[in-house]
């Protein structure tokens, strides 16, 4: 990405086989750095950075990687990287800053080292310039950046270009941070990225075809990657009590009662956060039900459900078509709260309906103690 | 009273021909709204008719205004549209612009933040949002107008359904006005702005906020009620067992390391004298308690 855009990088590679990696650092040359790539931070310090002296050392150095697993991820692949001679390191990063409803560079002739630690013990080491999202930065906003953060003369128009580049990258890929950390000064004056770390926007997915190419499918949960194939926003957690409901603030209510509730039931918690939205059509609530069903941890159901634009009855419908949908399929006690729109309509069709599994709440709460209640059992 | 809207709010429905939009304008004109119009660039001087009210549709903000006196866009257009529909309102100097479309880049909702900022003269609500209701006088968005009717509880929301929960908790109580503000990361109205509205609205006498994980904007309104408001405020925030670094719906709520969490935030409202409840229930038994009803 950073390639795509200009900003300069070193010679690297991609490799997934201890193989590829001997032949990248050959074809590189000399010393290479192998690099987990992973989507968490931190990996330095778990091991997953490591430098190799030759191309035989490369490969060894990429088999210890490789498949290592690193805060939950599993690595499967590794970046090959020339080992550049590094006189300096800085930091540079543009990010969103929420709490001003802007954009932000931070920079810092201090880099290399954990800029969290810089920015908590030494502020002052640290640049924070606002950029506006009209205005974005021009060569002008950028030559006032690298003052404010005092870049030394020698690299300061370098750094400036770089900047450039990097807001290319930034609203380019409709990205929500773009970090570079370090970047280095090599012994010959040159600037370049050594590393970094890119946050894209998934709902600008619409205009960013080549952003579908980044998901790491194998890395994904395989129950959180069968709700995206489905369209559901779905969250998979640790937790036994498997929740559906409508509306992202409900849902996450409904995971914090259920929680509470689960104190008395020998410390039950939610299974996972999923929200079918508005609309809740019989076809969704069975995709969600049967989501929620395959999951083995699951040991009861929480369906919560306000009928706000969507009413009750026709949720109620949807849960007695879905049951329909996955007859023998779904073994798992499923405890209903509707409230809303059309309350009395949907909780007759249900209590109609008469499902062995389906049991009636009237209050959130009483549902959540009694679907925890349930999953003790 | 009320707050950002009353019953003299006359509104436009900036995408008022798509599907979602005549829907809403249906749903709208039933709760008493006053719709003068609506705005779809292309299909302008086109007459629509939703339930027998004859509708003008125009192809911009400005010739909407000029026409029919709007003083409130309620914006209902698709994603990739929407920075533009904004925009368009912002240049015809529209003073409140509600945006009820999800799934808006940032990139784009920072812009038109920054932009209507530049120009001073409209005020954003969402994107993302339900948008905001002051029952029996004006319905802007997509809050059921059924749940309850106007008194003096003032509520402000980022999450929709949390909205229609906690107005149906206290149904029988009323509101004055209740705002869904949206759970993007850049929204245009925050807790703040309505809770100093509220603060200065003389019907509302007491004040429920809903907040979740993500960012920071709970705990600079519980330093922003420390400061300014004196009317009693309940509190309640969404997303304890969320767990870090994953997104929870909405594109706002995610937890980054230790910031954004919801313990920090309840400490926070705490600090500054708010009662929060644990679930929206006893949220609702807390402001019952404050009001003796």
């Amino acid at each position: 990405m950073f390639e795509k855009h200009g900003v300069p990088v070193l010679a690297a590679a991609i490799a997934t086989t201890a193989d590829e990696a001997e032949k990248a650092a050959t074809d590189i040359g000399g010393k290479v750095v192998v690099k987990a790539q992973v989507k968490v931070g931190g990996r330095g310090k778990a091991g997953g950075v490591k430098l190799a002296e030759n191309p035989q050392d490369a490969r060894e150095k990429a088999g210890a990687i490789l498949g290592m697993d690193i805060k939950g991820h599993t690595v499967r692949t590794v970046m090959i990287a020339a080992a550049a001679p590094i006189a300096a390191e800085y930091y540079l990063s543009i990010l969103l800053d929420r709490s001003n409803r802007t954009f932000l560079v931070m920079a810092s002739v201090s880099g290399g080292m954990d800029i969290e630690e810089v920015a908590r013990t030494t502020p002052e080491k640290l640049a924070k310039i606002p950029v506006s999202a009209v205005d974005g930065i021009s060569l002008a906003k950028a030559k006032e950046i690298v003052a404010a953060a005092a870049f030394p003369a020698d690299v300061a128009d370098q750094v400036v270009q770089v900047l450039l580049k990097l807001w290319d990258v930034f609203q380019g890929e409709d990205a929500t941070l773009v970090e570079v950390n370090p970047l280095v000064k090599t012994n010959d004056g040159k600037i370049i990225a050594l590393d970094g770390k890119v946050t894209l926007d998934e709902n600008a997915d619409f205009r960013q075809p080549d952003h579908q190419g980044l998901v790491d499918q194998d890395a994904e949960n395989p129950l959180e990657a069968a709700a995206k194939e489905k369209g559901l926003n779905y969250v998979k957690l640790d937790g036994q009590v498997g929740i559906i409901g409508n509306g992202a603030g409900l849902v996450m209510s409904t995971l914090d009662v259920v929680a509470y509730a689960g104190e008395k039931h020998g410390g039950v918690r939610p299974a996972n956060f999923l929200d079918i939205g508005g609309g809740a059509s019989a076809q969704i609530m069975a995709d969600g039900l049967s989501i929620i069903l395959g999951d083995e941890d699951v040991k009861s159901v929480f369906v919560n459900v306000f009928g706000g634009i969507t009413a009750c009855d026709a949720v109620a419908s949807g849960i007695v078509q879905a049951l329909e949908l996955l007859g023998p399929k779904a073994t798992k006690p499923i405890v209903v709260r509707l409230d809303g729109n059309n309350v009395v309509e949907g909780r007759a069709i249900l209590a109609k309906a008469a499902h062995p599994l389906v049991e009636q709440a009237d209050t959130m709460d009483g549902a959540a103690n009694r679907a925890a209640e349930l999953a003790a059992k | 009273m009320s707050i950002f809207i009353s019953d003299a709010s006359k509104v436009i429905v900036q995408g008022m021909t798509g599907s979602e939009g005549t829907k809403h304008t249906r749903r709208m004109l039933a709760s008493g709204t006053k719709i003068v119009g609506g705005v779809t660039p292309g299909k302008g001087g086109q007459v629509v008719d939703i339930d027998g009210h004859q509708l003008p549709v125009f192809n911009t903000v400005t010739e909407a205004m000029s026409a029919t006196g709007a003083n409130v866009s309620v914006v209902f257009v698709p994603p990739k549209f929407a920075k533009a529909a904004v925009i368009d309102a912002i240049d015809a100097t529209m003073p409140l612009v509600v945006v009820i479309t999800e799934g808006i880049p940032v990139h784009d909702s920072a812009s038109f933040y920054a932009y209507s900022q530049t120009k001073g003269t409209t005020q954003i609500i969402g994107p993302n949002c339900p948008g905001l209701i002051s029952p029996g006088k004006s319905n802007v968005g997509i809050i059921p107008a059924d749940i309850t009717g106007a008194g003096p509880i003032g509520l402000v929301s980022k999450s929709g359904t949390l909205t229609y929960q906690m107005m149906y908790e206290l149904r029988d109580i009323g509101f004055s006005t209740a705002v869904g503000i949206g759970g993007d990361p850049v929204i245009g109205t925050t807790h703040i702005d309505c809770l100093r509205a509220f603060q200065d609205d003389p019907e509302t006498t007491a004040i429920v906020m809903i907040g979740e994980i993500g960012g920071d904007a709970e705990e600079r309104a519980a330093a922003f009620i420390a400061e300014y408001v004196t009317k009693p405020v309940v509190g309640y925030v969404a997303g304890f067992t969320a767990p870090e670094g994953k997104t929870m719906g909405h594109a706002g709520a995610i937890v980054s390391g230790s910031s954004g969490t919801a313990q920090g935030k309840k400490d926070a409202l705490e600090a500054a004298g708010v009662k929060v409840g644990q679930t929206p229930s006893e949220t609702a038994r807390l402001l019952r308690a404050i009001l003796g009803r």
